[in-house]
């Protein structure tokens, strides 16, 4: 294709995507490497309906010249990127120096906050992925085999767990999940065990967070996978049987392969959508036992009064960067099929 | 067809048919519950003392009279007037997924029929853009949106939404023109035809399935969407997701859960007639295209 | 909108029998926006302005959010502002006066605040930058038959006794879990932090200074005290917030409970519980702590701002408008929904709370420019302790490490 007529085609999302994508990315890559201005503190008095207290304000005009001259702060590198709130460099030094076993040294790790994240989110990635492309794969298979009149229904059902937005699906969750919820109180039956709660323990919320992961994603890997499977040759089907497979061998040397680019876009799909998991924290209360890297990232912008900017993109460009770490075993086998493809 | 060789029961067999069943259970059992519990009062759905009140409404019958109540839902779209928030919505969705695949189709059409090396940094350029938190861009929206007082209007949202999905649909839809064969545009354009208009001619009526599964993900997206709509809008254009979300209260104001389990059902219940009809295309679009990767 | 068009109607039907309030109206034919929380009490507060002198602006637009907070600061910043007034609370207008997106209203409080009494001021050396219209704060709330039961005589007036009182109810057979507090990590276990702290006379700051001060004697005295009490709460604690705890009490599953004022409200009315519960719910102050003798409490008002970036004929019609609607015939109509500071409001039993730990003394949540940081730090870091991973020490060292590195981030810190 011409490179005039390439050019036209494509403006229009190119130009949405570098607008509202790209360049907050460049800009959000230069707030991270800034910090702000010295503010200036004076001493006063504050007095209200309970009475008068010491406090202390800020210095605006002070301020106000450092902040015409450097509209973006005060320029800090990556200094963001190595402080305790992200890859926490220096602590690492020390507690490294000053552990003796392995033991401390991983606790010590697991205090910093973007550790303890990051380790949360690549467990959550690393069990949810593979499950959902296994049970997804087994669900369409299964599905696939079902007489004709189930099949209709059976697929509308599969796919109601991916309809409902995250926020409210996983609160309905939440709500039966409580200690006095239906699934809570019957997993309290099945236990034999009045106190065992869900959301008191950092293990169980753990594996109800991994639950409710694969709830919800399974749909989208069910539903590609069924697709696909509508596509598997009849010839070499009928051929693997003739040739005396059972049903286990030829799935896994006729169907699977054949899915093998299916599985590489959903993989790729639930990695990038797992590593940036969020909502169910928020929804189920979860922060006490479980955070994420997006959750931190929502917690500078919303709960530290006047939000943290530079902390948060920093955190943003380091979410963008194990992204792309996680991906390239599934970008470079991509990048194998486009040369094939296009030559 | 499947023969009869590959309709014997056998273990396998067995084992498929019960994990699909538990499966669907699963699936379905939340919403089966919420749906039921919609139409009781907070103190039986979220019943402490026993949850089993959910079920047969005994606080239900206690404060209502009956052991259904649709008070509800009358306070959600009476009282709270949820369905400017459905129309809302509606708006949002509509504009955002036509737009979309608009920009969509022209694009992955274009990286489709490339075969330059700079379509592949395209792709992997918009598979990064889709990394990217949508707090920190939301964020990072609003003080440009407050100078230039855009902010709070739908046609901005609108716009944000197009540009946060376009990565996804830009994938999903290149894929599926991969699948249609360069003949078909090729010879088009030895008759004369310009590139434009062999697309227009030629691939578009081939290319619906295709685009009806990627609409219908883009809807979804649009319609689920929490970050963007509950930072960029204001009250009166709110749509359904940040309406319900408010309808739970704060630390230091009672909400009303209940109007937030009635406007939950009615979110979804447009979602489940949508998945009903259009079950058929969706796969028949996705083997049309994601399929071959 | 149904609670924001009752309040307009009541406030039209006050107004039918007093015109003259529609002359303080200030200037004509400017626009007023207004952004605010989605309390019932604002509602009502904006309604009535609107009412007022809706006729005689040239639009008026209020937006209830529950995302006012995020977008209060963005919003504000350019000239002229997307709002020419934001209602506030403690944490939020130093949110705003940290960025100098509000003005001073002494003048505008000559003019129009007639009925502002001088207590509804908050000033900031002489400077009036809010108007407070309604208080809040959490407290404790008490089962007296279940006291009584347990043999307990008197409502615990601190929270030694609470404890004490606590483990005679788990003795006596009644209740397992008989206490329960929002303790959701984030900014509920913040909160609780200062509450206890500042009842046991600490201070978050070194005087004067941003650097933090809360790894000391009385910052594990009070994280001590805050462990003792979950072993008395749901073992789900570190998950509850308002509508878990109001919830377990409706039920009648605790018997003492630190929770908002507020929700007094809502748990003293007829649905959602029994009779049994609310005819017995307490609603007392705060308790003391470690020998202290002011409530364990942080005080909270709100009320309202005008911005900065507006035009001066906007912000006094904006401000005459919300003045005008600070009457005693919106508290009539609206007694119950807040705990008012106008004249007029006669506290009933769903204020008794906050009222008494206003009387006991009880510190306001401190308005000091880098408290939002320290409440972040205390709620992100104080979750291992609670859960036993980690000494009280370890703890507050985590707090003020956190708090530094956000600091320097702000520039508070170098």
């Amino acid at each position: 294709m011409k490179h005039r007529t390439f050019l036209w085609f494509i403006l229009p999302t190119l130009s949405a995507m570098i607008l509202f994508i790209a360049l907050p990315i460049v800009s959000v890559f230069i707030q991270s490497l800034h910090v702000g201005h010295e503010q200036v503190i004076v001493v006063s008095e504050s007095c209200g309906p309970f009475g008068c207290t010491p406090t202390t304000s800020i210095d605006l005009e002070a301020t106000a010249k450092l902040q015409d001259e450097q509209p973006l702060g005060k320029f800090n590198g990556l200094s963001t990127y190595t402080n305790r709130s992200h890859l926490a460099f220096q602590e690492l030094a020390e507690a490294w120096r000053t552990t003796q076993t392995f033991g401390e040294f991983w606790d010590q790790v697991f205090n910093l906050p973007f550790y303890r994240a990051l380790i949360f989110t690549l467990t959550y990635t690393a069990v949810v992925t593979p499950m959902v492309i296994a049970l997804g794969l087994a669900i369409a298979v299964g599905v696939n085999n079902l007489p004709k009149f189930l099949k209709g229904p059976s697929i509308f059902i599969s796919l109601l767990p991916f309809l409902v937005t995250p926020l409210v699906g996983s609160l309905i969750l939440y709500w039966m999940v409580d200690a006095d919820g239906v699934i809570g109180a019957t997993l309290q039956n099945i236990f034999d065990d009045p106190s065992l709660s869900l959301k008191a323990s950092t293990a169980l919320t753990w594996v109800m967070l991994i639950v409710y992961g694969v709830w919800h994603m399974l749909p989208f890997s069910f539903i590609t996978f069924y697709a696909g499977l509508q596509t598997v040759p009849e010839d070499t089907m009928e051929a693997a049987q003739i040739d005396g497979a059972s049903k286990w061998q030829s799935l896994i040397h006729v169907i699977v392969p054949h899915l093998a680019p299916l599985m590489s876009f959903v993989t790729l799909m639930m990695l990038m959508d797992n590593f940036r998991v969020f909502e169910p924290i928020v929804s189920f209360s979860a922060e006490a036992h479980a955070t994420s890297l997006s959750w931190i990232i929502f917690n500078d912008l919303r709960e530290s009064g006047n939000p943290l900017y530079g902390s948060a993109g920093a955190t943003s460009i380091l979410t963008v960067i194990g992204v792309v770490i996680l991906l390239t075993p599934v970008l470079i086998r991509t990048w194998r099929d486009f040369n094939r493809k296009a030559h | 067809m499947a023969t009869k060789a590959q309709n014997r029961i056998t273990p396998l067999t067995i084992i498929s048919f019960a994990l699909v069943a538990i499966w669907l259970i699963i699936a379905a059992f939340p919403f089966l519950w919420t749906l039921w519990g919609s139409f009781k009062v907070q103190s039986d759905f979220f019943s402490k003392a026993d949850w089993r009140n959910a079920f047969y409404g005994i606080n239900t019958i206690k404060e209502t009279g009956s052991a259904f109540t649709g008070a509800g839902y009358h306070g959600a779209w009476v009282q709270e007037e949820f369905w400017r928030n459905v129309l809302n919505t509606g708006i949002v969705v509509f504009f955002t997924v036509v737009i979309s695949l608009t920009f969509g189709t022209l694009g992955g059409y274009a990286l489709a029929r490339s075969g330059f090396r700079y379509a592949f940094w395209i792709l992997m350029a918009a598979l990064v853009f889709r990394a990217m938190p949508h707090i920190t861009l939301v964020s990072g929206y609003m003080l440009p949106f407050f100078e230039w007082n855009i902010w709070g209007l739908l046609p901005t949202t609108i716009i944000v939404l197009v540009a946060i999905n376009q990565p996804f649909t830009l994938w999903m839809l290149h894929s599926f023109f991969l699948n249609i064969p360069k003949d078909m545009d090729e010879s088009a354009m030895v008759d004369g035809c310009t590139r434009f208009q062999a697309f227009r001619h030629v691939i578009i009526p081939v290319m619906w399935p295709g685009v009806v599964t990627t609409g219908l993900f883009s809807f979804l997206l649009a319609y689920n969407d929490f970050a963007v709509t509950s930072m960029l809008l204001s009250a009166e254009n709110e749509t359904m997701v940040p309406a319900i979300a408010s309808f739970l209260g704060t630390t230091q104001v009672q909400g009303n859960v209940m109007f937030a389990v009635a406007a939950v059902v009615s979110a979804t219940a447009p979602l489940f007639i949508l998945i009903l009809f259009f079950q058929r295309q969706i796969v028949s679009g996705l083997t049309a295209g994601a399929v071959k990767g | 909108m149904f609670l924001r068009k009752i309040a307009a109607t009541t406030a039209f039907m006050g107004l039918m029998g007093s015109a003259a309030y529609a002359a303080g109206c200030g200037p004509e034919g400017q626009s007023i926006r207004i952004l605010a929380s989605d309390f019932p009490a604002i509602h009502a507060v904006v309604g009535a302005a609107q009412a007022n002198c809706g006729a005689a602006a040239a639009e008026f637009k209020p937006n209830h959010t529950t995302e006012a907070r995020q977008i209060m600061n963005a919003a504000l910043t350019p000239n002229p502002a997307e709002y020419t007034s934001v209602i506030v609370a403690n944490s939020t207008l130093t949110q705003l006066m940290n960025d100098g997106l509000v003005r001073p209203l002494n003048d505008l409080v000559e003019k129009y605040g007639e009925h502002i009494k001088p207590n509804q001021l908050i000033t900031i050396d002489g400077k009036v930058m809010a108007i407070a219209f309604m208080a809040n704060s959490q407290h404790l709330f008490a089962r007296k038959d279940v006291l009584e039961e347990a043999g307990v005589g008197t409502i615990p007036a601190t929270y030694e006794e609470v404890l004490s009182a606590a483990e005679k109810i788990r003795a006596a057979g009644i209740m397992d879990y008989p206490v329960t507090m929002n303790m959701k990590m984030g900014w509920n276990i913040g909160e609780m932090f200062n509450m206890v702290y500042l009842g046991h006379g600490g201070d978050l700051f070194k005087p004067g200074s941003a650097e933090p001060n809360v790894n000391n004697a009385q910052g594990i005295a009070t994280l001590n005290m805050l462990k003792a009490l979950t072993e008395y709460a749901n073992p789900d604690i570190l998950t509850y917030a308002s509508n878990e705890t109001q919830g377990a009490w409706e039920a009648g599953e605790a018997a003492l409970g630190i929770m908002w004022g507020s929700r007094g409200s809502p748990i003293l009315d007829d649905e959602g519980s029994t009779k049994e519960i609310t005819s017995n719910t307490v609603l007392a102050a705060a308790p003391a702590v470690g020998g202290g003798s002011i409530p364990s409490a942080t005080l909270w008002w709100d009320g309202i701002t005008i911005s900065a970036n507006v035009s001066d004929e906007e912000a006094e019609a904006t401000f005459a408008a919300l003045a005008s609607a600070l009457t005693p015939e919106l508290v009539a109509a609206h007694n119950d929904d807040a705990v008012w500071l106008l004249e007029g409001f006669k506290p009933g039993p769903a204020a008794a709370g906050v009222a008494a730990t206003a009387r006991g003394g009880a510190k306001p949540y401190p308005m000091i420019p880098y408290i939002g940081i320290m409440h972040g730090a205390l709620g992100a870091e104080l979750s291992d302790f609670l859960k036993g991973s980690e000494s009280a020490e370890q703890a507050l060292a985590d707090v003020e490490a956190a708090y530094v590195t956000a600091a320097k981030e702000a520039g508070f810190l170098q």
